[in-house]
């Protein structure tokens, strides 16, 4: 103990102070640049900020890996649902003619789209591999719209943050920044593997954001809210995957 | 510890592990190990589906991968910068050949006391497997480790690619995570027969009492 001179104490002192200020300085910046997730608070809070600040910092217009053709899995691997709704079941029996995918929220022009109105949107395709936490994987040919199409034709306002997206399945629902709602292949997918996309893949109509882990790609897409704050939704933590105790930026 | 206990949380939920870009519970595994997954969709030939954990361990992993890493430069560029490395890490110009890891091999085998200079310096077999800890499979594990994130491999798609694939790199995360446990626990045992209190001390403080405490 006597080998601790003042000094050294001191300078310990001085350097616990250097970063308690360091730190409320970063969190300041974090939070006036939009680094920090919704689900940023108790203890794994700081993991998942550092995570979610340093992805948006280094990657935030990078593109998703894309394979050949060659490479599409022969058997993908339809991870199981709930059984479905009764709603989801009446429009299965028709066919999904009456599909509808309501846009609201900030935008300019709230939006009630059919299926074919998506499709007469400029239509894509990507070869991208779906990627779940549990850890398999499958590589596939998406087919859709990228969802910048859709928000530009409802003119989302400038000062919307993050775009809220619910299945027709009850208590399923995430969300999304601005930069992976803009992100080129994050689509509205409506076909896979140059077929119409299976009920079992999120068909009629799947939002696959392909940076993210599976989780992220909510399947029987019916309704798109753009907004400024998550707060107002649910339990406030950005989407049913943190209520849920799954973490909301899936990107990792 | 928390990095191996939720990284097994995780395996447990598909306990399968692939070579090369993709597989799945509809595709052959490269290899299996035999338990009980806590999702019903794996194929276990188990009747039984463990309790989910994956929620809080994947939350906990990352977190504790953030203080690995951070905590790991700190460590790194301290040892570096002070010479630690080069001074007690890296085995001294007379070491640098076979018979000298045989003799420390052989002492040991034989249960030799050891002399007091072997209490404040490590021996060279001790220095090659930290220096292969330090440099190469922490360096390993982060890396593979971070082939598994979907946005890193975006920016970075030659992280991903060099492993021959993202099944192959979680299979590599996964070996290169059981050599640092069997590092770790021929570690503990070493300093358990080493006298625990007393290396212990050593560690945390830096400095070594008087040898009559050895005997």
């Amino acid at each position: 103990m006597s080998n601790i001179s003042r000094r050294k104490l001191i300078t310990t002192g001085l350097a616990a102070t250097a970063g308690i200020a360091g730190l409320a300085a970063a969190s300041h910046l974090a939070r006036r640049y939009g680094l920090i997730p919704p689900d940023g608070g108790g203890i794994y809070g700081p993991g998942e900020t550092l995570t979610y600040a340093a992805q948006r910092i280094l990657t935030r217009h990078s593109l998703a890996r894309e394979f050949p053709r060659s490479m599409i899995s022969e058997k993908p691997f339809g991870n199981e649902v709930a059984p479905p709704s009764d709603a989801f079941k009446r429009h299965q029996a028709t066919g999904f003619s009456d599909w509808r995918l309501t846009v609201d929220g900030m935008v300019a022009h709230p939006t009630s789209f059919s299926l074919s109105d998506l499709k007469s949107l400029p239509t894509h395709n990507q070869i991208t591999e779906v990627v779940c936490e549990e850890g398999w994987s499958y590589v596939a040919e998406w087919i859709g719209t990228p969802l910048h199409n859709v928000l530009d034709a409802v003119g989302v306002l400038p000062q919307a943050r993050y775009v809220v997206y619910f299945s027709i399945e009850p208590d399923w629902w995430e969300s999304i920044d601005m930069a992976d709602a803009t992100h080129p292949q994050t689509f509205l997918t409506m076909g896979m593997n140059d077929g119409d996309l299976p009920v079992q893949f999120g068909g009629p109509l799947r939002l696959r954001v392909p940076r993210q882990l599976g989780y992220k790609s909510v399947k029987f897409i019916t309704h798109i809210t753009a907004t400024d704050n998550l707060k107002r939704f649910g339990k406030g933590l950005g989407s049913a995957s943190p209520e849920g105790g799954y973490a909301w930026y899936a990107g990792i | 510890m928390a990095l191996l206990v939720t990284g097994a949380e995780i395996v447990i939920s598909h306990p399968r592990f692939y070579w090369g870009e993709t597989g799945n519970s509809g595709t052959t595994p490269l290899f299996k190990i035999s338990i009980p997954a806590s999702r019903d969709t794996v194929p276990t030939g188990y009747n039984y589906v463990m309790p989910d954990q994956n929620g809080w361990s994947r939350y906990l992993h990352f977190e504790a991968a953030w203080v690995l890493v951070l905590t790991g430069l700190v460590y790194v560029s301290v040892g570096l910068l002070n010479s630690h490395f080069r001074k007690n890490v890296f085995p001294a110009p007379a070491d640098r050949k076979w018979s000298a890891f045989a003799k420390v091999f052989a002492k040991t085998f034989r249960r030799a006391p050891p002399d007091p200079a072997e209490s404040r310096a490590y021996n060279v077999v001790q220095r090659i497997s930290y220096l292969v800890v330090i440099f190469i499979l922490f360096p390993l594990v982060i890396w593979t480790g971070l082939a598994l994130s979907p946005a890193f491999d975006s920016a970075v798609p030659a992280a991903v690619n060099l492993l021959g694939g993202r099944q192959s790199a979680r299979t590599l995360h996964f070996f290169v995570s059981d050599l640092l446990v069997l590092f770790l626990i021929v570690h503990v045992a070493m300093i358990i027969l080493a006298g625990f209190w007393s290396r212990m001390r050593a560690m945390t403080t830096g400095r070594i009492e008087a040898p009559s405490e050895h005997i």
